[in-house]
C-alpha cells in the first residue's frame, strides 16, 4: 500500500550513494594525482578501450567464483542439516568446526597449487572451501532456531519427514544460506584475486597484476573495475533473492 | 470392540513417563476418561499437570507409556486425518501467507491446489479474516493470528479440535470475543472439542464438561457437568458464577494450590501454584 513512497525513497538512496561514491573517487583521484588512480571520467574511456581484451578474463573469473559458490553451498547445506539434527555428530564436530572456521583458507593456496596444478581446479577448490565454511556455520545456526511449534504443527497434520523439510526446515533456513552467500561474496572475490594473481595466466587477478608489471595503469584500473563489478553484481543478486525469501520478516 | 462413533475419545488407565537425562518424570498417572462425539470438554489444572501431554496423546504426537488412547475405537498410532491440533503458540508458519497457512493441512494431505484454496478462503471468511489472504502472520494482531489457527482447523473440516491454551496470550476483552467465536463454531459444527486452559472462566464458558486435573503426575480429580454452555447470556448469569465457584473449589481441594481471589465469575481468574 505504501510501496510507491518507499520505492522512491530507495531509488533516491541509491542515486545519492552513487553520487557520493563517484564524488569521493573523483576528489581522491585529483588529490592523489597518479596514473594508478584515474578519475571516473578517464575510467570510462579506459574501460571502453580495454573491454575487448578484458571480457574473456572477466568470464574466466566469473565462472570460477560462481562454480565455487555453487559447490561450497551444495556441500555445506546438507552437512549443516545433518549436524543440526544429530546431537552426537554435532557434539563431535562442533569443536572441529570451531577450530577450522577462523583459519584463513587462503593460506592453503600453495598446497592446492602443488596438488591441483595451475588451472581452474586449485582456485575453485580454495574459494569453495571458503564459501563452504561460511555457509555451514550460518545454516547450522539457523537450523537450531527452527520453531519447534511449526514442526509440531506439521506432525499433527500428519506430515511426513519430507513435509517437515519442505514446509519448515527449508523455508526457515534458506534466508541464512543467501545471507551467508551475500556476505561471503566479498571474501570469495578477494580469495579469487589472490589465487589468480599468484598462479596461472588467466582471470582478472592475473590481468590486473600483469598490467601492473607492464606499468600499464589504465589497463590495470580497468581490470580492478571489472573485478569490483563482478562483486557488486553477485552481491546484488544474493541480496534480491534474500529479500524475496525474507519478505515475511519485514 | 463395541461400535463407537469415529470421533469418540477414550483414555484407559493411561500413564506417561518422560525419560529425561536426569531420571524419569511421570507426567500423567492412571488417566481414564471419555469424551463423547460432539462433546466439548475443558481441561483445567495447575501448570505442569500433564494437560498438554494429554492433548498431545490425542493428537498422536505422543504415545502413552502404559494404557491406551483410543479415538473412534482405534488406538492412536499416528496423527489422525480428522483431528486438528492448535498448539499453545498456534504453530503458524511465519514464512507462509495467511492463505497458505490456512490451507496447510490440505496441502499436506495432497488436496488439489484449487480445492485447498477454495476451502481455505471459506474458512478465513468464517473467522473474519477475509481480505487478509496475502498478509503474513507477523502483520496480524494476536487475535487475528488466533483466528488464523482456527481457520486452518476449519479448512481441514476437522471432527476433533484440540486446543492447548489457545487464548492465553490474548488480552481479556478480545479473549471474550474469541471465546464467543469458538463457542459459535462448536454450536454450529458440533465437533468433538478438547480445550486445555488456565482460566476458570474460559473452562466454564466453553466446556460442556470440565475435567479438573491434579498436580503432577496429572490425573482427573473432578468431573463437573456444565450443561448450560451455549445458553444466551451465560457469561453474565448466576449459574455461570456458581459453576466457576464449583470449579474453583474442586481445584483447591485437589491439590495444595492457591487460587487468585476475585468474584466468582471473574473471567481473568487463573490458577497459580
Amino acid at each position: 500500500m505504501n510501496r510507491p513512497p518507499s520505492m522512491i525513497r530507495r531509488i533516491i538512496g541509491y542515486v545519492f550513494a552513487v553520487v557520493f561514491i563517484i564524488a569521493g573517487w573523483w576528489i581522491t583521484a585529483l588529490l592523489v594525482n597518479s596514473p594508478a588512480l584515474p578519475t571516473p571520467a578517464a575510467t570510462v574511456g579506459v574501460l571502453a578501450q580495454n573491454a575487448p581484451t578484458l571480457v574473456p578474463y572477466f568470464w574466466t573469473s566469473a565462472y570460477r567464483v560462481i562454480v565455487s559458490l555453487v559447490i561450497g553451498t551444495a556441500l555445506a547445506v546438507p552437512i549443516a542439516h545433518i549436524f543440526a539434527r544429530s546431537r552426537t555428530l554435532d557434539a563431535l564436530f562442533a569443536p572441529v568446526l570451531y577450530l577450522l572456521y577462523p583459519i584463513p583458507k587462503v593460506v592453503l593456496l600453495p598446497i592446492l597449487l602443488v596438488l591441483l596444478g595451475l588451472a581452474d581446479a586449485p582456485k575453485i577448490a580454495l574459494i569453495s572451501l571458503t564459501v563452504f565454511f561460511q555457509v555451514l556455520v550460518a545454516v547450522r545456526d539457523s537450523v537450531k532456531i527452527v520453531p519447534e511449534s511449526a514442526v509440531l504443527s506439521i506432525r499433527s497434520l500428519g506430515g511426513s519427514r519430507w513435509d517437515e523439510y519442505l514446509h519448515v526446515v527449508i523455508p526457515a533456513t534458506m534466508p541464512a544460506v543467501f545471507t551467508s552467500l551475500r556476505i561471503g561474496v566479498g571474501t570469495a572475490i578477494a580469495v579469487l584475486f589472490i589465487a589468480e594473481a599468484m598462479a596461472g595466466s588467466t582471470g582478472l587477478g592475473y590481468f590486473i597484476m600483469q598490467s601492473w608489471s607492464m606499468v600499464n595503469y589504465p589497463r590495470m584500473f580497468a581490470g580492478i573495475i571489472a573485478l569490483a563489478l563482478l562483486g557488486v553484481v553477485l552481491y546484488a543478486i544474493f541480496d534480491v533473492i534474500e529479500r524475496r525469501l525474507t519478505r515475511w520478516r519485514s | 470392540m463395541d461400535e463407537r462413533n469415529i470421533n469418540d475419545i477414550l483414555f484407559e488407565d493411561v500413564n506417561l513417563t518422560y525419560d529425561g537425562d536426569d531420571g524419569s518424570l511421570v507426567a500423567v498417572h492412571d488417566l481414564s476418561f471419555e469424551v463423547a462425539a460432539g462433546e466439548s470438554v475443558a481441561f483445567i489444572g495447575p501448570s505442569g499437570c500433564g494437560k498438554s501431554t494429554t492433548l498431545h496423546m490425542v493428537a498422536g504426537l505422543l504415545k502413552p507409556s502404559e494404557g491406551r488412547v483410543l479415538v473412534g475405537g482405534a488406538p492412536v498410532d499416528q496423527p489422525r486425518r480428522g483431528t486438528a491440533f492448535i498448539p499453545q503458540d498456534l504453530g503458524l508458519f511465519p514464512w507462509k501467507t495467511v492463505l497458505q497457512n490456512a490451507a496447510l493441512g490440505l496441502t499436506i494431505r495432497r488436496v488439489s491446489e484449487s480445492e485447498a484454496r477454495t476451502r481455505a478462503i471459506e474458512a478465513l471468511e468464517k473467522v473474519g479474516l477475509a481480505g487478509f489472504e496475502r498478509a503474513y502472520p507477523k502483520e496480524l494482531s494476536g487475535g487475528m493470528r488466533q483466528r488464523l489457527a482456527l481457520a486452518r482447523a476449519l479448512a481441514m473440516d476437522a471432527d476433533i479440535l484440540l486446543m492447548d491454551e489457545p487464548l492465553s496470550a490474548i488480552d481479556a476483552l478480545l479473549r471474550e470475543s474469541l471465546q464467543d467465536t469458538l463457542l459459535d463454531l462448536w454450536l454450529e459444527r458440533r465437533h468433538t472439542q478438547m480445550l486445555v486452559t488456565h482460566s476458570i472462566g474460559e473452562a466454564v464458558y466453553l466446556g460442556r464438561r470440565i475435567l479438573v486435573f491434579s498436580e503432577r503426575p496429572g490425573t482427573v480429580i473432578a468431573v463437573i457437568d456444565n450443561p448450560d454452555v451455549g445458553m444466551a447470556g451465560y457469561r453474565a448469569s448466576a449459574e455461570f458464577s456458581a459453576k466457576c465457584q464449583e470449579v474453583r473449589i474442586a481445584l483447591a481441594n485437589g491439590s495444595p494450590i492457591e487460587v487468585l481471589d476475585g468474584d466468582a465469575g471473574d473471567e481473568g481468574a487463573e490458577v497459580v501454584r
